[in-house]
């Protein structure tokens, strides 16, 4: 199990960087990010990139700050485990700080970037569908093209697959902050600590002046390619008196009409089905609760 | 075959300076290059956790970073931990507990506790359980890892006074 060749780039600024990918990107080039998803890939030989521009000492991707608004910003470079025991990221998204210690392993997390995780797009990932619920910013940079942003709902077009075009970088994840009356909540099953998780959802719940439900965002993960954000549950919920009645309709409505789980050896479809409502349920209700505080 | 690269890598304290191919794994780098080969290799991909070493003080797998990458990096091995006259509390605790069967997933093990032992002076057992969640070992049970474990942050704890 050893990698197959590859032309080594490490560049030590981001100008630099996008230059290198902007050269070998439709070359079969890769960035090379924390690595905990490529290389072992890479030694399975089911990835054998031609080249890699490694970012690690680009120092001006790590980094968390907050902007005027009160939104996070990260830098894609920013570790795992840097964001897991970050203050603020508990602070304005409380969904990240829940999911991450779900995350693979300390010692994976401690190498593994956040723009990684969002970019690798692992259908069983955390971070992509807490991205998708709370609908990160994504900043994505080129040489050729300069700059766009991308929502997190708008980001993932197959399993593993994104809108970063191949001489583009992800290089920065704006989480928008949280309206003054919302909730949200994170939620999974694995069969064991560290192991990719069965079933996962998160939700943000937004409440009027009435508590009533202005809006709610629900996306699963590991019931399909990549993460399911519902549109049942919104048309459920908005405008609505919340009660345990209601939320069970909604995830029911979404879990029948709009998931589609697969079987494999780890669980069957109604399996994941089940899993899905409880865990739907569970996150609605603990949602609706913060945001009432 | 990719271009040879110079690189000087710190282990231990030493540097090692090797003609290497980008596609060197770290692990095996510590192994074949340094020749210390208490670090192990399992999986080599990331799940078994017997290559744990620490970058920078922190615990990473060895095998999921290619050496390259660890130049201007402080690398740690189990090498670093102690010598069999003077076991790191960790060892002596593993010895006093009979914590290692065939040992091939010890040395991962010790380094990921070193590092959550030095960070953490009063932990649970559900902590330490947590903390070596990442390293697999199918011998023991893992019962008496566990066992040494606490009995290690017992005497890391009494040693810091």
């Amino acid at each position: 199990m050893k990698p197959a060749s590859f032309e080594y780039f490490a560049p030590t600024t981001l100008e630099e960087a996008l230059e290198r990918i902007g050269e070998v990107g439709n070359d079969g080039g890769k960035i090379l990010a924390g690595g905990q998803s490529l290389i072992p890939a890479m030694n399975f030989r089911l990835a054998q990139p031609a080249a890699l521009v490694d970012l690690n000492r680009v120092e001006e991707l790590f980094y968390i700050k907050t902007d005027p608004k009160g939104d996070l910003l990260i830098g894609a470079m920013t570790r795992d485990t840097t964001v897991e025991f970050n203050p603020e990221v508990k602070k304005v998204a409380p969904m990240v700080d829940e999911c991450l210690p779900f995350l693979a392993h300390a010692q994976i997390r401690n190498r593994g970037t956040f723009g990684g995780a969002v970019c690798h797009g692992d259908p069983a990932g955390q971070v992509p569908v807490v991205a998708v619920a709370q609908n990160f910013d994504l900043l994505i940079k080129s040489k050729a093209n300069g700059e766009r942003w991308v929502k997190a709902e708008d980001f993932y077009l197959a399993m593993y697959t994104n809108v970063v075009e191949p001489d583009e970088i992800l290089v920065q994840i704006k989480i928008p902050k949280l309206a003054a009356h919302a909730g949200s909540s994170y939620k999974q099953t694995a069969r064991q600590a560290g192991a990719s998780a069965l079933v996962g959802v998160a939700t943000v719940v937004e409440l009027d002046e009435k508590e009533q439900c202005k809006d709610v965002r629900l996306a699963y993960m590991g019931v399909s390619e990549m993460p399911v954000l519902s549109q049942k549950v919104p048309e459920v919920m908005k405008g609505q008196k919340l009660t345990e009645a209601l939320i069970a309709e909604a995830v029911e409505a979404c879990v029948s009409d709009e998931l589609d789980p697969g079987q494999d050896m780890h669980a069957t479809p109604a399996f994941r089905r089940h899993l899905a409502r409880e865990l739907g349920k569970a996150a609605l209700s603990e949602a609706f609760a913060r945001a009432k505080k | 075959m990719s271009d040879l690269v110079n690189v000087a890598i710190n282990i231990n304290g030493k540097v090692y300076k090797k003609e290497i191919e980008p596609r060197l794994l770290l692990s095996d780098f510590i192994r074949y290059h340094a020749g210390l080969t208490g670090t192990h290799v399992g999986c080599e991909h990331g799940v078994c956790g017997t290559c744990t070493i620490l970058m920078d003080g922190q615990p990473v797998r060895s095998c999921l970073t290619f050496a390259v990458q660890a130049e201007g990096h402080e690398v740690q091995t189990v090498e670093s931990l102690g010598t069999p006259e003077k076991l790191h509390p960790i060892q002596e605790a593993f010895r006093e507990k009979h914590a290692a069967q065939c040992g091939f997933c010890t040395p991962g093990i010790l380094m990921t506790l070193s590092a959550y032992l030095r960070d953490h002076k009063n932990p649970s057992e559900e902590d330490l359980r947590e903390a070596i969640d990442g390293n697999l070992c199918r011998c023991t049970g893992y019962e008496n890892i566990v066992e040494a474990a606490k009995l290690a942050a017992k005497n890391m704890a009494a040693e810091r006074g």
